[in-house]
């Protein structure tokens, strides 16, 4: 049987290390990661996904948060008989049960996975405007405490893009070695099922 | 604005033009100096207020729900209304321009985020009424506290995580275990809520950006009053 599994651009490149890490017979479909800054769209998008899928594939496994989708992320694969790894977006799914420790901890928590550590140039410098308009990373980030970094993979280069990331937002940084955390285990049970 | 602008030489009604292109470029320095120009004319804090500072942000407001500007764009606009607004503000309480009513706002314990939490504050205030803004990690405690305090009309919370908007929920519980409930008119905001969350929690009104919260709490508000 084959499985489609429809990610996150997000976590695409998570999830597919994950099927070659179990040999998974399943194909990863991404749907854009920016679609976070306007969630309003997600759903649409996932739904596309699912349509194009269901023509070739035995199965559907949506790989998404709720992402800021209020429930209707959750409302629309419902309807469609959908299933969705559980967790409210990919910091709690690392975070492997720590997310509301961590957070309870420290609200003012700014987390970074391996693909925003790459990608905090062009989603948080460029897309926010820091780059024209510096003088707004306080308007943004004033209320944070620290940056912690919850690391997939163990690469001293993504660690130094995380560095660079914390003095960008002027912010002590923590690196959490979390690997795949509840993702994995989730995939791990859904797959299996 | 151009450096080489003298506004002196403007027409007042070019200068009012010219403080909602700037409002909208976040020239914060020139939207300064042109409401200085306007007081100087004689036109009131109020007037400068409402026909500059609030019409321009109206159109910054239209745009970014239009898609047409980001939000660096509104967040540059809007410290531009801010500085406008550090001229005009003691103004207005001298000269006793019209307050609509009291609005108590913050955003709910376990988040941070206050962004768009500013703005509604900074708008509202434009539209008139008196702002008292709780912060962030606001927890129902403190809400009741305020509200008991300042007598509200208008109650907003704000929550930008999925893991912190249910709170809302407790607050407006709280708040009626409390007996204040049902003489406000609750207003939730923030990017993962929506109508029905809204409706769920037993608020009043979801509102999905800072203009629509001043058009919600100004309809809300004359319903209540039977205007």
């Amino acid at each position: 049987m084959r499985t489609a599994l429809i990610a996150c651009g997000a976590l695409a490149r998570e999830v597919l290390a994950l099927k070659a890490k179990h040999e998974w017979q399943a194909d990863v479909l991404a749907v854009p990661s920016l679609l976070h800054n306007t969630p309003d769209r997600i759903p649409q998008a996932v739904a596309r996904r699912i349509r194009e899928a269901r023509a070739v594939f035995d199965r559907v496994i949506v790989v998404y948060g709720d992402c800021g989708t209020g429930g209707r992320l959750d409302a629309l694969l419902a309807a469609e008989g959908v299933e969705r790894v559980a967790g409210p977006h990919c910091y709690e799914m690392y975070a492997n049960g720590q997310f509301q420790a961590m957070m309870d901890r420290a609200p003012g928590t700014f987390f970074l996975t391996d693909y925003l550590a790459r990608s905090f140039d062009h989603l948080v410098v460029e897309r926010l405007g820091l780059a024209r308009h510096p003088e707004l990373r306080d308007d943004y980030f004033a209320n944070y405490t620290k940056v912690v970094y919850l690391a997939q993979e163990d690469k001293p280069e993504l660690v130094a893009k995380a560095e660079w990331a914390a003095r960008a937002l002027g912010l002590p940084l923590e690196v959490v070695h979390v690997g795949y955390g509840a993702l994995e285990s989730r995939l791990v049970e859904m797959m299996k099922a | 604005m151009s450096e080489e602008l003298d506004l002196t030489k403007l027409p007042t009604e070019e200068i009012v033009l010219q403080i909602k292109d700037d409002l909208y470029d976040g020239l914060a320095a020139e939207v300064v100096a042109a409401v200085k120009e306007l007081l100087r004319r004689g036109l009131t804090p109020y007037e400068v207020l409402t026909g500059s500072l609030v019409a321009g942000m109206d159109v910054v407001g239209a745009d970014f729900r239009d898609g047409i500007l980001f939000v660096p764009e509104v967040l540059m606009a809007a410290k531009s209304m801010k500085a406008g607004m550090e001229i005009l503000r003691p103004l207005l309480v001298e000269t006793g321009a019209p307050q609509i009513g009291t609005l108590v706002i913050g955003t709910v314990k376990g988040d941070i985020h206050d962004i768009g939490k500013n703005l509604v504050a900074m708008m509202m205030e434009g539209a008139g009424f008196k702002v008292v803004n709780l912060g962030i990690n606001v927890d129902a405690e403190k809400f009741i506290g305020a509200v008991k305090e300042h007598k509200p009309t208008l109650f907003g919370m704000s929550a930008l995580l999925t893991t912190t908007m249910p709170y809302m929920g407790v607050v407006i519980k709280a708040l009626k275990e409390a007996g204040l409930r049902d003489d406000l008119i609750v207003l939730v905001g923030g990017a993962p809520l929506n109508a029905a969350f809204a409706e769920e929690i037993e608020a009043d009104a979801y509102c999905r950006d800072a203009a629509i919260a001043v058009e919600t709490a100004k309809k809300l508000v004359a319903l209540k009053r039977g205007v």
